[in-house]
């Protein structure tokens, strides 16, 4: 069987064109993320943060978790990853990677798991890497630890790889450090990194949040490419409900912990059912761009006149 | 006198250079923009466009190496330190940053920070505090709110204490840098709004953002921003509806909207190759 970075590899040097469907012909397989009823509580006090989510990935499809600060979005996924921070802890449902719950797993197999099958990227991509070690050196640890290459291989990987995320210059991205790499850059080594031991599944955590609109564009570019050519499953979390729009086959819209509304992008677009959704979308239609762009699909339903008043800011926190 | 349509803001040709004589980096380069009382003008540019520095230049902060900054009839390019303190006491220009907990003392309740403004420029103790709060209901702000501390509250609330602390004097202009960049949806929506009614009160604002849908919906023009210079300068409409200069199209074609995105990879690789390196 081929593996995702190896279809990715042979791939990448082919123009992007057409739009190839998913690598593996969709089957009713068991998912390869699935998540049922979660719940997360902070331990120290008991308190419920994260109040049920559900959803299933199968390969080369695209789950998106649209949510502000707050909403649960980035806990669900550090969840599904078992890196939940200290105190936070599952209370209730089940999260199962390729079937074996997680809850099950014993700190080897964890490490085994995270990389080979499941990957993910943030939104500081610089913050992921040592400064001080050039680029090269870091994937090549990746390399040889996760796939068991000796130096020279790896190295040919490594590149091949910096070619696979649309590095220019892969040569010269491949000796340099991190702080002479752009934010965009940064985020492309990163996602390299994470599909280097060619997981099945990667989650993308406002992985385009801190980049310019016209860098996040290829980011989510480079992302459906992941998708399309080596069927890699994908959970796009954003705060903004456009970003998840343009990639996702499913969304799931989180709102102080709780899923709010979940359904197919296209459905919950047009026929929104929930007064938050309803906001996130008038936002669009009434300060966004959308106002001025000619009605090219069709257009979710107008706004409600006061969306500020339909839902109430949240309140303000007490101050940690 | 017709001094309700004198132009507020008049940026002539302005160059602006940081370091030395050796690693001089252009910063901005002949940029020139007005603003109108009662407009709003939205400068969008990316990560090293020089929008900061313009911000900064017309707040005094940054010293042009040619060019020419007129505030309200003034000509206020070379003005010393002194000038500017004055400037700003008179409380012609104000300011609001992305994050709030930086231009509000973290030690002065709400009701210090809004009234200070106006008790710098002599307005009396009764008075300041009565125009404060009838400025409250504009920035739907309860006045339960003015006996709390900037910690006490919400990053939304925060925001527009800090636009009612620019706009209570009454400028003639405010320069708001990524106003609402750090708010999440709906404290976004209730700012952009209130900045929307307060221009029927005429006053000029000028709105930096790296995003030109958060500009969108409450400019009435559009300046874009690219490598120190304005490569673009029209109606909000025009500007998003039939961009010319091709980073203006990259910049409309990038952006997601609930309708996809304006354009498809090619167009996108086509334009940037029409950019220069």
């Amino acid at each position: 069987m081929t593996t995702v970075s190896e279809r990715l590899l042979t791939r990448a040097e082919e123009p992007g064109t057409g739009s190839p469907g998913p690598a593996d012909p969709p089957g009713p397989a068991v998912p390869l993320l699935s998540l049922r009823e979660v719940r997360i509580a902070d331990g120290s006090d008991g308190r419920e943060i994260v109040h049920g989510v559900s959803f299933d990935l199968t390969p080369g499809k695209v789950v998106g978790i649209v949510g502000e600060s707050g909403s649960g979005k980035t806990l669900t996924c550090r969840a599904a990853l078992g890196i939940l921070p200290a105190h936070f802890e599952v209370t209730a449902g089940s999260i199962e990677i390729g079937g074996t719950d997680i809850a099950t797993l014993t700190p080897a197999r964890w490490t085994a798991l995270r990389g080979a099958t499941i990957g993910a990227v943030f939104q500081d991509p610089a913050s992921y890497l040592n400064p001080s070690l050039r680029i090269g050196r870091q994937l090549a640890e990746v390399v040889r630890v996760k796939k068991g290459l000796g130096r020279r291989a790896a190295r040919e990987r490594v590149l091949a790889l910096l070619r696979a995320v649309h590095l220019r210059d892969a040569e010269l991205v491949h000796d340099q450090y991190p702080f002479e790499l752009s934010g965009g850059m940064l985020q492309r080594v990163l996602i390299a990194a994470a599909v280097a031991a060619d997981p099945r599944i990667l989650i993308a955590d406002e992985a385009t949040t801190a980049l310019d609109v016209t860098v996040q564009a290829e980011i989510l570019d480079l992302l459906a490419d992941l998708r399309d050519r080596a069927g890699l499953a994908l959970v796009v979390v954003s705060h903004d409900l456009a970003v998840v729009a343009r990639l996702c086959d499913e969304v799931l819209v989180m709102r102080q912990g709780e899923v709010v509304e979940q359904g197919p992008t296209r459905r919950v677009l047009d026929d929104p059912r929930h007064a938050y959704t309803r906001l996130l979308i008038s936002e669009h239609e009434q300060y966004g761009l959308e106002r001025f762009l000619e009605q090219t699909a069709p257009a979710a339903p107008p706004p409600p006149a006061a969306p500020a008043e339909l839902i109430a800011p949240i309140a303000p926190k007490e101050e940690a | 006198m017709s001094t309700g349509t004198r132009l507020v803001l008049e940026v002539t040709g302005l160059d602006v250079h940081y370091g030395g004589r050796r690693g001089r980096r252009r910063a901005l380069h002949g940029v020139s923009l007005s603003v109108a009382p009662g407009e709003t003008v939205g400068l969008i540019g990316e990560t090293g466009s020089g929008k900061s520095t313009l911000a900064r230049t017309v707040l005094g902060l940054v010293r042009p190496g040619a060019g020419s900054v007129v505030v309200d009839g003034e000509d206020v390019t070379a003005h010393s330190a002194r000038q500017w303190r004055e400037l700003r006491r008179r409380g012609v220009v104000q300011y609001v940053f992305q994050d709030p907990l930086r231009s509000l003392d973290p030690d002065l309740t709400v009701e210090a920070s809004l009234t200070e403004p106006l008790l710098v420029r002599g307005t009396g103790r009764p008075e300041a505090a009565a125009r404060v709060r009838a400025f409250l209901p504009r920035v739907r702000l309860a006045e339960d709110l003015l006996d709390r501390l900037p910690g006490e509250l919400s990053g939304g609330q925060r925001q527009r204490i800090a636009v009612a602390r620019a706009l209570v004097t009454e400028p003639r202009l405010v320069v708001l840098d990524e106003p609402v960049s750090a708010l999440d949806s709906a404290n976004r929506v209730q700012v952009l709004e209130i900045l929307k009614e307060l221009r029927a009160s005429g006053v000029a604002l000028l709105f930096i953002s790296h995003d030109l849908g958060s500009v969108a919906g409450v400019a009435d023009r559009i300046a874009v921003l690219y490598r120190g210079e304005l490569v673009e300068v029209g109606a909000a409409r025009d500007v998003v509806g039939r961009p010319q200069h091709p980073y203006t199209r990259l910049l409309v074609g990038s952006a997601p909207t609930l309708r996809g995105v304006g354009a498809d990879r090619a167009e996108r690789a086509a334009l940037r190759a029409l950019l220069p390196a």
